[in-house]
């Protein structure tokens, strides 16, 4: 009896934690769905064209470099850093579990982070991009 | 009896006032550490790419200032949504090193000039003079970056605590 509560309140308390963490693949449906409504041609996203945006190099109107691999490194595996010397964990779902399960929080560095690099908003398709990309990567 | 219980009275009564006069944080207003605050969304907003930087070390002036410019936080855009934004600058506020009452607040806040707002803490004349013995090699190590990265050296920094027992330079 004793043994069935335990597990009845370990279960609960694995619900619980988990209540509003999303799947990495719903977060990418959810942009897909944006895309269409984007762009009426919008066919699929491509893991190449996300990895050619991640480690894409410009120069940003302050004259400095400017890429998603600047901070993240050139491999989504590894643990980055921000310019303020923290570690930033690693962008890979397969080695940290915890990227791309809050859709909030995607979309909220999206925002921040295109407007960094790129000096502008993302399309659907290029997050959705980058995210088949940081998916692809076993 | 009677003898006994006022025997174990005095013994109660002496510990409890050593602890209190041991305590570092006995009365608000003579305590150097800054006092303990929390509140979720700054933890997290906060500290997301930069140590938790404690509301005691700037003044009102300068949170207002930099959370109605987020979207150009020293160079990077921290844009947060209204509702987030609004809760940590009010947290902000309230513990500010302006209507903090321990005593490091009050002399960061008393060196500051009354027509400058410091976006940096380490521009305050307080930093400054703090850390005038360390030299730009020791900023540079890769362990420490810059003065940004209080932790480094302050392990304690996210939690207010910046004693000099505490102080690890590495290497």
């Amino acid at each position: 009896m004793n043994k069935m509560i335990n597990s009845l309140a370990l279960i609960l308390l694995l619900a619980g934690t988990n209540a509003y963490a999303a799947a990495p693949i719903e977060v990418l449906n959810d942009y897909a769905a944006t895309a269409r409504k984007e762009n009426s041609a919008f066919k699929e996203f491509s893991a190449q064209r996300g990895e050619a945006l991640y480690h894409a190099e410009r120069i940003h109107s302050k004259g400095t470099k400017a890429s998603c691999s600047g901070c993240h490194t050139g491999n989504p595996k590894n643990p980055g850093q921000t310019r303020a010397h923290k570690q930033i964990e690693p962008m890979a779902p397969s080695t940290n579990p915890q990227r791309l399960t809050d859709p909030a929080k995607v979309e909220k560095w999206f925002s921040r982070n295109c407007q960094d690099v790129l000096e502008r908003t993302c399309t659907a398709q290029e997050k959705g991009d980058f995210i088949a990309y940081l998916l692809s990567i076993k | 009896m009677t003898r006994k219980l006022l025997q174990l009275a005095v013994l109660i009564g002496s510990v409890t006032a050593t602890g209190w006069l041991l305590a570092d944080n006995h009365k608000h207003g003579e305590s150097k550490s800054l006092p303990p605050v929390s509140n979720a969304k700054w933890k997290t907003e906060c500290s997301s790419c930069h140590t938790l930087y404690h509301p005691g070390l700037l003044p009102e002036r300068s949170w207002r200032k930099m959370m109605s410019g987020l979207d150009q936080h020293f160079g990077e855009n921290a844009s947060l949504d209204p509702v987030t934004q609004k809760e940590i600058m009010e947290f902000l506020v309230a513990n500010s090193a302006d209507h903090a009452t321990n005593r490091r607040s009050a002399k960061i806040s008393q060196s500051i000039p009354a027509q400058s707002t410091p976006l940096r803490i380490s521009e305050t004349p307080w930093f400054v003079q703090k850390h005038d013995k360390v030299s730009t090699d020791v900023w540079k190590r890769p362990k420490i970056g810059s003065p940004a990265n209080c932790t480094a050296c302050h392990e304690g920094a996210e939690q207010g605590n910046f004693s000099e027992s505490r102080i690890k330079i590495p290497r």
